[in-house]
């Protein structure tokens, strides 16, 4: 039996308060640690390795793992207002965390036991860093398209294609691949080390510009039996469903941190700028713009809530709540983006404030985790489905 | 306890396909109801609805088929429903 002296009791406590817990503690960390550096980061294109291992001893990347598992068993609510939080400091950051989280999740929910004793603790820690790998470079939304492909070879697979746009792809230390099996399409843990792995990095694109994109290429890579997470067949499809679920979810949420940016830089600007004598803030039109930010900032976060809550209860409506939560608040971070540039005038076209960064993030998240056009037909399909029923 | 399982399936399939003329025996997937994001709705009303987890081994497309195999599926899952059709 063990008994911790005083002093370790004091070391355990603090480093059990040093941790991303809620809203406010998440708040306090992207306010020291992302948000002052985040046009920095958006420069020099990646993030630094200390942040990276900052949000390690913070417990960022997978509170929502069980304590055994090395999270502390956050819920589906406060992991959407964590990841709000994050997106309102960097859109890349925020990127990073949504990857892990997807691969992180898929191994939890659809792992074997073998699977997550390997990989549940480094990738708690930030040690091992996730990607996901699913679009391809002539597949987008036709995710039923994909043309990599994992043949069965001896008693293990052969993984043969290419992945592009893949967030944190230059950087991951584990990758989640989605392969066509025969006649279905399988999720499989790819190490980046393993043999037959090629990484192209990606260095100009419009947004989230430092969330480390590369082009991940696949060429005879042997991967053993028990590479494959989850079911085959039938219910392989659902594998994908769920983890793109849990991306969209926390897509929305960094939205609408996007929308909240925005308030808070147009609130800052207008209340110093001045034109003509008065402060911007007292100009009716901008008075318009900002209480549209806010109330769609309102708005976005609960629809996000919403989305949360039924993911913890475990209700299927969370798929389309969170389908309405994405295709809401991207939409509105785009809208309030621009208006924030527009507010900021040739300031906002400039690098020293973060109006432009976000207007270029916010532009992505209306395409990624299913483009708005994809979401229109979903939720419409839904829309449909209520009026009959 | 099958009977009951059963119209819950049912009700679930209809609620989302309002059109839908389906008995406990029909293949739901044989009408074309089903695609990746119906099939993680029925999977999750089913560990909701009955208190059951699915393993990995059981998500097998045989047992998705009826309001019948679901029942099924759900009476093996679940003990409480196992002894009580027993």
């Amino acid at each position: 039996m063990s008994v911790l002296t005083p002093a370790a009791t004091q070391e355990a406590a603090a480093a059990q308060a040093s941790l991303v817990h809620d809203r406010a503690s998440a708040r306090a960390f992207v306010d020291a640690h992302i948000a002052p550096h985040a046009n920095g980061f958006e420069r020099a294109g990646l993030i630094p390795e200390e942040l990276l291992a900052a949000m390690g001893a913070a417990g960022l990347w997978a509170p929502f793992l069980p304590p055994r598992a090395g999270g502390i068993g956050m819920d589906m609510v406060t992991l959407g207002e964590v990841h709000e939080e994050v997106g309102r400091g960097c859109s890349s950051v925020r990127s990073l965390l949504t990857v892990h989280t997807m691969l992180a999740w898929t191994l939890h929910r659809w792992g074997s036991q073998e699977q997550r004793d390997q990989w549940a603790g480094p990738l708690s820690r930030g040690e091992t860093l996730g990607a996901f790998c699913l679009t391809e470079p002539e597949v987008g939304s036709d995710a039923a398209g994909i043309t990599t492909t994992a043949a069965r070879s001896g008693s293990g697979w052969l993984l043969n294609g290419t992945k592009k746009w893949i967030t944190n792809g230059q950087r991951a230390d584990l990758y989640l691949v989605f392969a066509r099996t025969g006649g279905s399409i399988g999720a499989f843990l790819v190490p980046r080390r393993a043999p037959g792995v090629r990484v192209r990095p990606i260095q100009e694109i419009l947004g989230t510009r430092a969330s480390m994109l590369a082009e991940v290429s696949f060429a005879d890579v042997a991967l053993d039996g028990d590479a494959l997470v989850g079911p085959g067949g039938f219910a392989a499809g659902m594998v994908l469903t769920s983890t793109l679920d849990l991306g969209r979810y926390s897509v929305a949420s960094g939205s609408t941190g996007i929308i909240q940016a925005c308030l808070e830089a147009c609130t800052d600007y207008t209340a110093q700028r001045k034109v003509g004598g008065r402060a911007l803030r007292d100009l009716q039109l901008i008075q318009a713009k900002v209480t549209d930010m806010l109330t769609d900032v309102r708005a976005a976060r609960l629809l996000c809530a919403e989305a949360g809550r039924l993911k913890d209860a475990d209700e299927a409506a969370t798929i389309i709540a969170t389908w309405i939560a994405k295709y809401f608040a991207s939409r509105a971070a785009a809208r309030h983006a621009a208006a924030a540039v527009q507010i900021h005038g040739a300031n906002g076209c400039g690098p020293d404030y973060p109006v432009a960064r976000y207007y270029r993030d916010a532009k992505v998240m209306e395409i990624i985790e299913g483009s708005n056009e994809i979401q229109q037909i979903t939720i419409a399909g839904e829309a449909y489905r209520e009026a009959n029923s | 306890m099958s009977d009951h399982v059963q119209e819950h399936m049912l009700g679930f399939v209809r609620g989302r396909y309002p059109d839908a003329q389906i008995s406990g025996s029909d293949d739901i997937f044989a009408l074309g109801f089903v695609n990746s994001l119906f099939a993680m709705e029925l999977v999750m009303f089913i560990e909701k609805e009955f208190s059951v987890t699915i393993p990995n081994d059981e998500l097998q497309i045989d047992n998705f088929r009826t309001a019948q195999s679901m029942s099924e599926l759900v009476a093996r899952c679940s003990p409480v429903a196992a002894s009580a059709q027993a």
